[in-house]
């Protein structure tokens, strides 16, 4: 056996997925039409092309720092953790990114590809609309013409990102089948991309679809996790005891997760959408209470009833509102590597209003459903012990939904 | 000799082409959708592809969609669909069927016990949209075990290159997606047609039929002209869903307006060889 190379992954690591085939375990794969096979096939050569070349790596840098503003950064939430009374909590502020989330972190990667394809015309799906957002950024900044499908649902409850969208230049399209929401949106997008196929780019905004994007939208995402990694190392000179992150599609979690994937010493924790309740039928929270299912090109944990038809999920968050769930997430569940929490729509509005009271920072009401965990777990902690959480986007475009949540009028 | 192979054999014979018809399941109510499937042989039907409902169908355009709703509301399920299959063969011993889907209600029931539920209710073929070559063995041995073809598609976008992997373990014939799009919106030209399917009689010798898009007689007719058969589906549900009163129900028409679509259809098909 050969020797492994400094800084690879180790022969027993966790981080060597997903096989040939796309799978992580039995999760992942290609469950795509035939129409679009041959497009998936192509994508996937051509990012395994542009991953070894320094021209394509040194692009990404360049975009993340002078145009994101990357690195993000690390903050230790001193107030917050004083609040709690427990464990010293630290935010891996993504949403100070250009658009206000990590979503960023994956377009400029993968609109590079698509230029590296020759591809003249980019769509994407979107719920809250951080990542339609993001696509349109970038879209924008490389003059290509966007399409962005957004459930009529999700378009009512984010009229801001809405409009940001078409400032940005792209066309939004409200997409009204099923709940109109996100899994509504992503199959819109599946079907513009089948009539497009010669020259459009599918931009995936998560760790799901078909092989090769959930391992593409996690190597991207994975800036967070070695970021976090390296500045709670400088600031602490340790690894975190917990890192814990919203879980919708999952790319911000897997993002911070993954690099932490061989630290078996560092517990993780994902947090769905309870919404109403895990034992009501109003939530998002495909690993708690899904199983096992093939959606949008992907196998993995799906919420369904008996007769395998998808169920529309329910959260107050529009980004974590998605029945299903990245299948890589899927595998680490399954073999416990990563443990899977929920947080309700009440208690991440509690953890909204507890951050921007204490922290002076209005968080996205995704990760506030991170934060709604941490300040369960937090104050059973020791006071030496550190919580790092990924504050994965801002909450400007939360700030209608809250307002009505809360009874107040704008 | 399957039943899909014995029919084609005879067609073969008879030197005509193959219309083949559809219909989704319980769309839109399980005795509607039993009587047109009833009476879709004697309209000129000579096989028969039954759509199974499905809350996320990638591929399709707004009108299957619709009829999948539909049919979900009326209370369709895999299992009823099964149970719709087995009540025709119980009439009629000699028109194939074939289930065309998603996986995943297939996944949901149980890969094998599905398998051979299907070949017991008399299925004879399937068609599973989003099970692409490279993940059929989730599926393919289960069903070759119960007697049932698998039926692949292929698409204009498929390679020469990859055209034998993707028919690698195919039977009972090959489906063409005529175009690169979703069904019932736009249709490929004879020309069209006419280039893609010597690549595809280079690779098999099983029979191709052509679908999405083939929506009037003469189309039919020209798919015929070039393929073993046409495949006839939106363009049915348009007919039918525009018989529906205003809630969506039944009326006396549905049924009668249906099999007079079919009836032109065949006609068409049956006539599209003479002289050739």
């Amino acid at each position: 056996m050969n020797t492994p190379i400094p800084g690879s992954p180790l022969p027993n690591s966790l981080r060597t997925g997903p096989d040939e085939r796309g799978r992580f375990g039995e999760f992942g794969g290609r469950f795509v039409a035939e129409t679009l096979m041959p497009l998936i096939l192509e994508v996937e050569a051509a990012y395994r092309a542009a991953r070894a070349d320094p021209s394509y790596q040194a692009e990404i840098e360049r975009l993340l720092r002078d145009y994101v503003g990357r690195p993000s950064p690390l903050w230790f939430a001193e107030r917050l953790s004083e609040e709690l009374g427990g464990a010293r909590i630290y935010f891996k502020r993504d949403e100070l990114n250009h658009t206000g989330a990590h979503k960023i972190n994956s377009c400029v990667g993968q609109i590079l590809l698509a230029r590296r394809m020759g591809k003249t015309r980019i769509i994407a799906e979107t719920g809250a609309g951080q990542h339609g957002v993001a696509t349109a950024t970038v879209c924008a900044l490389f003059g290509l013409p966007c399409t962005v499908y957004m459930g009529a649902t999700d378009v009512e409850r984010q009229k801001p990102n809405v409009f940001r969208m078409k400032l940005l230049g792209a066309e939004v399209r409200a997409v009204t089948s099923g709940a109109g929401t996100l899994k509504d949106a992503m199959n819109e997008a599946l079907r513009d991309w089948v009539a497009n196929v010669h020259d459009t780019y599918y931009l995936i905004g998560t760790v799901a679809g078909p092989h090769p994007y959930p391992m593409m939208v996690r190597d991207f995402q994975c800036v967070i996790g070695e970021e976090a990694k390296a500045q709670l190392q400088a600031a602490t000179g340790r690894l975190p005891d917990v890192a814990v992150a919203c879980i919708g599609g999952g790319s911000n979690a897997m993002g911070l997760f993954h690099p932490f994937l061989d630290d078996r010493s560092v517990r993780l924790v994902g947090v769905e959408a309870a919404g109403d309740g895990l034992d009501t039928e109003r939530h998002a929270a495909s690993l708690s209470r899904g199983r096992p299912g093939v959606l949008h090109g992907n196998r993995t944990y799906l919420l369904q009833d008996a007769d395998g038809q998808i169920q529309e999920a329910h959260s107050i968050s529009a980004g974590l509102d998605y029945p299903g769930v990245g299948p890589e997430h899927s595998w680490l569940h399954d073999i416990g590597r990563v443990e899977y929490a929920a947080a309700t729509d009440q208690e991440a509005l509690a953890a909204f209003q507890l951050c921007t009271r204490t922290e002076g920072i209005i968080p996205a009401l995704e990760p506030a459903h991170a934060l709604a965990h941490v300040a369960k777990i937090a104050p059973g902690m020791d006071r030496d012990a550190i919580v790092l959480m990924n504050l994965c986007g801002r909450g400007d475009k939360d700030i209608f939904t809250v307002a009505d949540a809360l009874g107040v009028k704008l | 000799m399957s039943r899909i192979e014995a029919r084609f054999a005879q067609l073969r014979r008879e030197g005509r082409g193959a219309l083949i018809t559809f219909l989704e399941a319980w769309d839109p109510d399980h005795d509607t959708s039993a009587a047109m499937l009833r009476g879709m042989p004697a309209a000129g039907a000579d096989l028969i592809e039954i759509g199974v409902p499905f809350s996320d169908p990638m591929a399709d355009g707004p009108i299957i969609q619709a009829a999948g709703k539909r049919a979900l509301r009326a209370g369709a399920t895999l299992a009823r669909t099964l149970a719709l299959v087995r009540d025709f063969r119980a009439g009629d011993a000699a028109t194939p069927i074939v289930l065309m889907g998603y996986l995943n209600p297939i996944l949901s029931y149980g890969t094998e016990r599905f398998c051979t539920d299907a070949a017991a209710a008399g299925v004879d073929g399937l068609i599973v949209v989003d099970l692409p070559a490279e993940e059929s063995d989730l599926l393919a041995p289960l069903a070759a075990r119960a007697g049932l073809d698998i039926i692949r598609l292929v698409a204009p976008t498929t390679t020469d290159a990859r055209m034998p992997h993707v028919l690698d373990g195919s039977s009972g014939f090959v489906y063409y997606v005529a175009i690169t799009g979703i069904t019932g919106t736009r249709s490929a030209s004879g020309d069209e047609l006419a280039a893609a399917l010597p690549r595809i009689r280079r690779v098999t010798k099983l029979p191709v039929a052509i679908g999405f898009g083939v929506r009037t007689p003469t189309q039919a007719a020209e798919a015929v002209r070039v393929a073993d058969a046409a495949v006839v589906a939106s363009a049915l549900i348009d007919t039918m869903a525009a018989t529906l009163d205003t809630r969506g129900h039944a009326t006396e028409t549905t049924v009668p307006t249906v099999l007079a679509g079919v009836k032109a259809l065949a006609d068409a098909v049956r006539a599209a060889r003479a002289g050739m």
